[in-house]
């Protein structure tokens, strides 16, 4: 599209390689993106406390 | 299993300390690998919980100063198989879970190349998704993402490779259907998507 040295409809040798290696780099960018997005949300308290029970209960620290 | 044959409790070590501060530090990691495995945000928590105290259990097993973000993750990994197999209908779950999404994608306003790619990702079989998941997200080296998921190093290459191939060929082909639309929109809308974030991240 962007290339007016090529004759049209007729992309040049490697452009589909060029393509697909663009292609693939936007997907992967997308991919890291969906991952961080959750890494990046605020963990929910839950985890803290029901990490923090068992600490207590394996140190004996609740009085048992 | 009873109290009378349980180890005497061991006072609070600073080995315990480190662990568990480098373990808190992972949830977050824990919480995202589990949302790409189950495609359910309430399933993935419960099983991010179950993998942090398997770890937290084991921590005596495990020697401070390696890594430990890829021993949770095939800590989660294993939780998640072996949970599958006692349960079929975890598949019933997977199955109403991407309805949900597909229900989400109609709001105007979601950012479409996302949702299209996690239905992109949710068509690739099992073990090629969780090796584009720890090497194309996670930053996982080849040779963790091989220790991760127990098998050889060549086979997750292979995996990655196989679920890039077949990732863009479902975007620009259509490998899924959803409102009469073209998914060749979904590959353009992912272009224009990663030029943002991408530019957002450089500058």
């Amino acid at each position: 599209m962007t290339d007016k040295s090529d004759p049209p409809g007729k992309p040049p040798k490697g452009a589909g390689l060029e393509e697909a290696r663009l292609r693939q780099q936007a997907i992967g960018v997308k991919l890291r993106h969906m991952f961080d997005e959750v890494v990046n949300e605020p963990v929910p308290d839950e985890f803290l406390d029901i990490l923090r029970r068992a600490d207590e209960r394996s140190s004996g620290g609740d009085g048992a | 299993m009873s109290g009378a044959s349980s180890p005497p409790p061991k006072p609070p070590s600073a080995d315990d300390d480190a662990f568990k501060r480098e373990l808190v530090a992972l949830i977050p990691h824990l919480r995202a690998f589990a949302r790409t495995l189950t495609g359910d945000p309430t399933a993935a928590d419960d099983l991010a919980q179950d993998a942090m105290m398997k770890a937290w259990d084991a921590r005596a097993s495990y020697q401070m100063g390696t890594n430990m973000k890829a021993w949770t993750f095939m800590i989660l990994r294993n939780q998640f198989y072996s949970e599958k197999r006692r349960s079929w209908r975890q598949t019933q779950l997977d199955q109403e879970a991407a309805e949900r999404t597909l229900v989400a994608v109609d709001d105007p306003e979601s950012p479409v190349a996302l949702d299209e790619l996690r239905l992109a990702l949710a068509t690739l079989p099992e073990e090629q998704r969780e090796a584009l998941i720890l090497v194309g997200a996670g930053g996982f080296a080849y040779e963790e993402a091989a220790a991760i998921c127990q098998c050889a190093v060549g086979t997750v290459k292979s995996r990655v490779s196989r679920a890039r191939k077949a990732l863009q060929a479902t975007l620009e082909k259509g490998g899924y259907a959803r409102d009469g639309r073209a998914a060749g929109d979904a590959m353009r809308s992912i272009l224009a998507a990663a030029d943002r974030l991408s530019s957002v991240r450089q500058g």
